[in-house]
């Protein structure tokens, strides 16, 4: 249709109907024709799993809708003025335009907290998603080729929304946001040489100064979300290029797509889903308080509060100072250097870009140059899940020392105790938990061959006549089957013979060896079961009945 | 020399015993120390163990001389003391003893050595404190323990600033007064009357089972650690579901 370039003839049937013409007047300037024809039919493939990200995006949708009306009434600056809102404890209080804004929204708009509410919620909840649907891209090695890119365009959301989050945060300019924002110029400080020049430059002067809550506006309401935007686009853009992986199965393969199209039927599907995350964050927000700024009060640099963490996202960077010795140096010529600061700084990023790196680390690894549309189930790749488990287990240790206080006393325990857990757990527990998820998944791989070759077992005893008890195995259907043994098992990476054949050593990259070694940690006897072959499966079944 | 001395003496101890208002003096008197005498009895079962035989203190528990009535109202009156096993810090448990053998108590304590008495009901009552002003003094002096609205907060080695949910005003007000455990006290040279009857009147508005809690859930008021939590379990858990019901609904899943 795109193609014709005069106007279509009225057929046979009449003339044609006012939706039609306005879809050909449409056509003929955007060519949406050939738009639709190439995208509505496009599958998707049906599994929960693959909805996480699309909580992510509505839940980026809400804080955006939410986020509009909030800037409607919200005063970005540090003017001082004296509160005189509807918030009794508060009448009085001197306060920055800021605080009090919030305040004014919280009490006196209309659906002021509400929105407030939902808009805060369903910010933690977008972090929580972008969390679910990192961990289900990378334990099913869904970042593999072709998707790598897209990988590092989802970490990047990841990063600029917890600094979005940051920025958003500690706009009310209450005790809370403040103390966060304190705690980020220390952290600045500390960077060694730049450190004071960076934290002049940022703050417009001493902290607090004046610019630090209408620079944090600009960058929460304009910068940050404008790059979001960009990069949900461009995520949603290469999720169409590439097509959706899915999970192995009965006329499921590398090189096909089996779901439902776009549409109607995802449409819908995805459309109702909007609603119903709208309707969970909605009701959540209705009835869970958030951020209650109301009690906390106005932030002022002499005053501090106990329970004083960041959003949860942050509670990573915040357990790693609580964690962190505080070792200081003085050296030579009188500059010093915040160890207890310093090293935390490090490690934060740090342990975001392992995350980031890791498919080109596992490409590198593999140098597999083919492109994958099966997700791999964890067990079939106890490596990497292994990897995922100590990364999560690493950044879990950090969470819990992030709220130690909050666990001593709840749990009536020693915050030392805890502390000095946390710090040894950092190094230990990421060590122990990814042993023991690679056993896990060996176990859990043995148990798929154990089903595909003696079925699975029914819970019927039976006694022979010889007076033998034994359990009837069912045997599997054959989609079943199909669908346990579609993994594909590569062979770990063979430097060849340390000598060729006229017996001169043969030269071997260093870089090499490692990648050899990482191979075999990967693909090695003990990093995966040999999955059962026909030959083994009709020797068993013909063999011996379906029993034995 | 002696003998002037012994004049001087005689004439300040007769003078005093002319001017001194002795018949009121005497009856409350004999009130005071039956009060101190049956003190003492009881002090003599449940605390000398450990603060000595006569409040001197030792190696268990310190001297109580000069902690004044009000810290035996305060820690008496809310189960703190008598302790019940050694530990970090003593916590508040249902109170072992009537209102009359705390009077009792507190009696003999302050019988040992002037210290703060019990705070008459005017000095604490939240309705003639200021709350906004309240809060100010409350987060420049008390919300680095007790967090923002007194929801209690952890110290070093498993001790601890106690929530003060729900606490009567009286017990609030004695706390600041002798700064009972691992809290400093702030007498009225640090923290007037006035400002304490604020402090309480803060508390009053925003931590007691009756305050309003405008946002819904309170979440105990604990800030980013329980949203979290409350993100990370109900949220995403709610979501979870919703994506296993709408996955589970396609056209394959009618059809098997």
């Amino acid at each position: 249709m795109s193609t014709a370039t005069e106007p279509r003839k009225s057929t046979a049937r009449g003339k044609a109907p006012a939706g039609e013409k306005v879809a050909d007047w449409a056509d003929g300037r955007l060519g949406i024709y050939s738009l639709a024809k190439a995208n509505m039919r496009k599958i998707f493939p049906d599994h929960w799993s693959f909805l996480l990200g699309e909580i992510c995006l509505f839940s980026f949708i809400i804080v955006m809708l939410t986020g509009v009306y909030l800037t409607l009434f919200f005063v970005p600056s540090m003017g001082h003025v004296e509160y005189t809102g509807s918030f009794e404890p508060m009448q009085g209080v001197m306060m920055s335009e800021a605080y009090a804004s919030t305040l004014d929204i919280s009490f006196d708009v209309r659906g002021g907290l509400l929105v407030r509410q939902i808009h805060h919620w369903a910010a933690l909840l977008f972090v929580v998603g972008i969390f679910m649907h990192m961990m289900r891209v990378f334990f099913t090695g869904a970042f593999r080729k072709p998707r790598e890119i897209n990988w590092l365009f989802g970490f990047l959301l990841l990063v600029l929304a917890l600094f979005t989050g940051l920025t958003g945060y500690s706009l009310p300019d209450d005790l809370l946001s403040g103390v966060g924002i304190r705690f980020m110029e220390g952290a600045i400080l500390a960077v060694p040489v730049v450190g004071t020049y960076i934290q002049m430059f940022l703050f417009g002067g001493e902290f607090p100064g004046y610019d630090i809550i209408p620079r944090f506006f600009v960058v929460h309401v304009l910068l940050l979300p404008g790059i979001m935007l960009g990069l949900v686009v461009a995520h949603l853009i290469l999720i169409v290029y590439h097509k959706h992986t899915h999970y192995a199965g009965p006329g499921r393969t590398n090189d096909n797509v089996v779901g439902m199209p776009l549409l109607p039927v995802y449409m819908a599907k995805a459309g109702g889903f909007f609603f119903l995350v709208f309707g969970v964050i909605t009701l959540i927000a209705a009835t869970v308080t958030i951020n209650p700024v109301w009690v906390l009060g106005p932030y002022r640099p002499d005053q501090i509060s106990t329970n004083a963490q960041p959003d949860w996202y942050l509670g990573f960077s915040e357990g790693l100072v609580r964690m962190m010795p505080g070792w200081e140096w003085v050296i030579p010529g009188g500059y010093t250097l915040n160890f207890g600061l310093l090293v935390p700084l490090i490690v934060f990023p740090g342990l975001l870009t392992a995350i980031a790196l890791y498919p080109f680390f596992e490409s590198w690894v593999t140098k597999d140059p083919r492109e994958h549309h099966i997700a791999e189930r964890p067990r079939n790749n106890p490596t990497r899940t292994g990897f995922g488990m100590a990364w999560l287990t690493a950044f879990g240790v950090c969470m819990l020392a992030g709220g130690n206080d909050l666990w001593a006393i709840h749990f009536h325990l020693s915050i030392n105790a805890i502390t000095w857990f946390c710090r040894i757990g950092f190094f230990v527990l990421p060590v122990v938990a990814f042993f023991v998820t690679r056993r896990i998944c060996l176990g859990l791989q043995r148990r798929d061959a154990e089903k595909v070759l003696h079925g699975r077992e029914s819970g019927i005893i039976k006694r022979l006549p010889h007076g033998e008890f034994v359990e009837v195995h069912e045997p599997l259907s054959q989609e079943q089957l199909y669908t346990l043994t579609a993994h594909e098992q590569q062979k770990p990476l063979e430097l060849g013979p340390d000598t060729d054949k006229n017996g001169v050593r043969r030269p071997v990259n260093p870089l090499e060896r490692v990648r050899a070694r990482f191979s075999k940690a990967y693909f090695g006897e003990q990093a995966q079961i040999t999955k059962p072959t026909r030959e083994e499966y009709k020797e068993i079944t013909e063999g011996h009945g379906d029993h034995h | 020399m002696f003998v002037v001395l012994l004049i001087a003496l005689a004439a300040t101890g007769g003078l005093y015993a002319a001017f001194a208002p002795a018949e009121e003096a005497q009856a409350d008197n004999r009130a005071q120390s039956l009060a101190i005498d049956e003190g003492e009895a009881l002090y003599r079962v449940g605390c000398s163990s450990c603060h000595g035989r006569s409040g001197e203190g030792g190696s268990d528990g310190p001297s109580l001389v000069g902690v004044g009535p009000a810290a035996v109202h305060f820690q008496v009156g809310t189960g703190r003391m008598p302790l019940q096993n050694p530990g970090a810090q003593a916590p508040a448990k249902p109170r072992a003893y009537t209102q009359a053998e705390i009077d009792q108590l507190a009696a003999y304590i302050g019988s040992l050595g002037p210290g703060p008495a019990v705070p008459e009901a005017s000095a604490y009552d939240p309705a003639d404190g200021d709350a906004a002003r309240g809060g100010e003094l409350f987060r420049t002096n008390c919300a680095q323990c007790h967090n923002f609205t007194g929801q209690g907060g952890a110290l070093t080695h498993g001790k601890y600033a106690p929530g003060l949910d729900d606490v009567e005003p009286i017990f609030i007000y004695e706390a600041m007064l002798t700064g009972p455990q691992n809290m400093p006290s702030f007498p009225d040279t640090v923290l007037p009357e006035q400002e304490k009857r604020d402090i309480i009147a803060w508390l009053n508005a925003v931590n007691t089972s009756e305050s309003p809690s405008p946002g819904g859930f309170s979440l105990g008021g604990f800030g980013p650690v329980s949203e979290g939590l409350f993100a990370w379990t109900f949220g995403i858990g709610a979501l979870v579901a919703l994506t296993v019901w709408i996955g589970a609904r396609s056209a394959k899943a009618r059809k098997s």
